[in-house]
């Protein structure tokens, strides 16, 4: 079993108060930036770290740091991204139950490192429980001097404010979670300026998820570059993943990157394997948006190289034969699962969530939600899955924000790799209603290399 | 700094948008644009009918750009490389768009106002498929009163907000805006209220279909049995120009409206008492019939010799791509 970073006194009672959690060594890194380092010396801590932002799109974080507009005499602000609404993904909420300081002590660091006075922390409006525990944390914080006005006397200012979200999915898209945290509705916003430039109240601002602003606190306490040693390539340190679906044991677990996938379904340290015993069908590796992939894809590459944990490995053979990490909401399917029903709830969610400002993303989720509910319920046609193919396509790169790319990609990926399987919902109406097409080939070994990219 | 747009090169201010250097060259190589109109600020980026191809970023970061861009809210750099209507990938994202925004557009042009004088209309003519292939039911509102002038017909909306950005123009709060999500969006007013405005007309001007309309001219006429002219006023009403384009039918003024440009856009807002209540060709002092674009229907009345359609400058290479793009199209 890998080190754990962030989940190392997860298991110690109490460790959600502020003095246990402080006798367990909390707060060190407050201490040490604060009265060692200068600012942009964390920045480049985090920067040598090669710390990737964990919310999904995997951008250095000390690369957005160190983009950050500094115009004198405007105020700069840090928020952070607890928006966590992808289907699959549940990592942010466990780590803000269990060890709420963890984050807010993440925030101190990278507040000081980017100068802001102010910031935010935006939860998800359902997120009731998670946002009492935070405003309590931050009021023990705030008692034992770590926040407020000048902070352990280094005459650092710093306040904290949790904000519940609107309650909606796309609140989780930086710009239009700058919107809503503005009291606007919560529509994206187009880029050009990034928030570096404009954000929050057309200030210099920065957009980071839980997990992205939790792992600074390892990477002050031991350093950028011990922090770099961790994990695999440009995958460095743990990531927090959020197994779920037909597994034997799931739960949100700390993995050193660069574990592979198959000891990560099956290890006994990991999730041990499918639940009663029956065969994996399909795994969605990052949360409901990335693109899906069948058993024998996601344990091997194309190159019948294993599979592994990183960001490096499962993007492997693109959109053809890869996925993403994403934001680590890793879902398995068992034999009996049917990707056709999956898929239909992925569109219908999507659907559901298009905030209605751009063209394609508005009707084009809506009508894939509208022909995968035929092919679902027995009244598809042959002519239906090269239909929603074409619609993808259309979307996909046309949109203001990435909720076209993510509607998208799961469609498209789902026809690439099941396509036999839509089929046969078309061909056996009736039967398909009742039953499901089963394991078919999706764990055989790979076929030679031509076969498998068609 | 120098643009290139379809091979055609032109000098423009810094911060100029790429649509807007496009407008100022003129011509096929001129993105549609649905949602964006120059006189409301904030507008543009929502439709995607204009998406270009940057194919040089600038002079100095030769990169292209990874995704197609919205030439409304794109600034241009310094000797950047813009594909309008020469690049395949554009022509075939702009008809997936088209397709997309007629999804949810009932086919009611036979008895809706706009027609005649519809972006959206060009545009299906333009680029869309003869067909659909969207086999589901469309989604539908009741008409709603904003007022006893202005009728809003949810069902034809496009959602390009446009509305929404001459109510915040027009007024220091907010009475006008969008309900609800995604393709459940619906333009409304503040609990139904009416907008009591000036010039809260403009909105049926700015409305690139038939969502907007004016009571006083609804199922009147069809725009192509009207002459349009162009006349002004000394009007008291503040702010207001009082230019506007007044149409006829015979003897009568049926309908007055603002004075557009060549992209359907006003020249300057007119208020609502030059709108609805003055017409009478007494009220007004006429400056000469409008000229309208012998490709326009609206021509269609005016008995004008036919001139061969105008041929974007004399530039060999983009008469090639014309050509090409003509091919591409009637072989549907």
């Amino acid at each position: 079993m890998g080190r754990k970073l962030l989940l190392e006194h997860i298991n110690v009672p109490g460790i959600n108060t502020f003095d246990v959690y402080r006798s367990k060594g909390g707060y060190a890194s407050v201490e040490k930036a604060l009265k060692t380092l200068s600012p942009d010396d964390v920045v480049e801590e985090v920067k040598k770290s090669g710390l990737r932002g964990r919310g999904g799109a995997g951008f250095p974080t000390g690369m957005k740091w160190s983009f950050l507009a500094k115009p004198e005499g405007v105020p700069r602000y840090l928020v952070c991204n607890g928006d966590e609404s992808e289907p699959g993904t549940f990592k942010d909420r466990y780590l803000m139950t269990h060890i709420p300081h963890l984050l807010i002590e993440g925030m101190i660091v990278a507040s000081y490192a980017l100068g802001a006075k102010t910031s935010y922390i935006y939860l998800r409006g359902e997120m009731m429980p998670q946002i009492r525990i935070l405003e309590k944390a931050i009021s023990e914080a705030k008692n034992a001097g770590f926040l407020g006005k000048n902070i352990l006397g280094t005459g650092y200012d710093l306040e904290l404010y949790v904000q519940p979200g609107g309650g909606a999915y796309i609140c989780g898209e930086e710009t239009a979670l700058l919107e809503s945290l503005e009291g606007k509705r919560g529509n994206p916003r187009i880029k050009p300026p990034f928030p570096a430039i404009a954000g929050l109240y057309g200030c210099p601002t920065v957009v980071n998820n839980v997990e992205s602003i939790a792992a600074v606190v390892p990477i002050i306490n031991e350093g950028g570059e011990e922090y770099a040693k961790i994990g695999i390539g440009r995958s460095t340190g743990t990531k927090l993943i959020s197994a779920g679906g037909n597994l034997k044991r799931p739960g949100v677990y700390e993995i050193e990157l660069g574990v592979s996938v198959e000891d990560f379904i099956y290890g006994d340290d990991y999730c041990q394997g499918i639940a009663n015993g029956k065969r994996l069908k399909a795994v969605v590796a990052g949360g409901s948006s990335v693109p899906i992939l069948p058993a024998n894809l996601i344990l091997k590459t194309i190159n019948n190289e294993n599979r592994l944990m990183s960001y490096e490995s499962l993007a492997d053979g693109g959109f053809a034969t890869g996925t993403m990490l994403g934001s680590g909401g890793f879902i398995a399917y068992d034999e009996d699962q049917c990707i056709v029903r999956n898929t239909w709830n992925f569109a219908r969610f999507y659907h559901h969530e298009s905030c209605g400002q751009c063209s394609p993303c508005r009707e084009g989720t809506g009508w894939m939600e509208k022909v995968l509910h035929r092919l679902e319920y027995g009244h598809g046609k042959m002519s239906d899955m090269d239909l929603l193919v074409d619609v993808s396509k259309k979307i996909e790169g046309n949109t203001i924000c990435p909720l076209g790319d993510a509607a998208a990609w799961p469609v498209a990926s789902a026809i690439r790799h099941f396509r036999d399987e839509f089929e046969w919902h078309v061909t056996n109406p009736s039967i398909a209603l009742t039953s499901n097409y089963g394991l078919a080939n999706y764990a055989d070994p790979l076929p030679k290399l031509e076969a498998a990219e068609a | 700094m120098k643009v290139t747009i379809d091979n055609i090169s032109i000098e423009v201010e810094a911060g100029t948008t790429i649509l807007n250097a496009a407008r100022m060259i003129g011509g096929d190589i001129v993105p549609p644009a649905m949602c964006y109109y120059s006189k409301l600020q904030g507008s543009g980026g929502k439709c995607r009918t204009c998406l270009v191809k940057v194919s040089q970023g600038s002079e100095k970061d030769p990169r292209p750009m990874p995704k197609l861009v919205a030439s409304c809210r794109t600034t241009v750099m310094d000797g950047m490389v813009v594909q309008n209507i020469t690049s395949p990938e554009v022509i075939e994202a702009r008809k997936g768009v088209v397709e997309m925004l007629l999804i949810n557009h009932p086919l009611d042009c036979p008895v809706c106002d706009q027609a005649g004088e519809c972006h959206l209309q060009d545009l299906g003519y333009e680029h869309g498929a003869a067909k659909t292939r969207y086999e589901f039911d469309r989604r539908t509102f009741e008409k709603i009163d904003i007022g006893d002038k202005i009728q809003l017909h949810m069902t034809r909306c496009i959602l390009c907000y446009r509305c929404v950005f001459t109510a915040d123009q027009i007024t220091d709060h907010r009475i006008h805006g969008i309900l609800n999500r995604g393709d459940h969006s619906e333009i409304s007013t503040y609990i139904q209220k009416a907008v009591d405005n000036d010039f809260s007309g403009n909105v049926i001007d700015v409305c690139p279909v038939g969502a907007l309309t004016d009571k006083t001219f609804r199922f009147k006429n069809r725009v192509w049995f009207t002459k349009p002219v162009e006349a002004h006023r000394d009007c008291e009403t503040e702010g207001c120009c009082g230019k506007v384009t007044l149409w006829y039918k015979g003897e009568d003024v049926i309908r007055v409206t603002g004075r557009k440009d060549e992209y359907g856009e006003v020249e300057e807002f007119i208020c609502n008492t030059c709108r609805f209540d003055k017409k009478k060709t007494a009220d007004w002092v006429i400056e000469g019939p409008r000229k309208v674009s012998n490709k326009s229907v609206i021509s269609s009345n005016h008995y004008e010799t036919l001139k061969p359609l105008p041929v974007v400058k004399t530039n060999p290479l983009l008469q090639e791509a014309n050509k090409e793009q003509f091919e591409r199209e009637t072989r549907l």
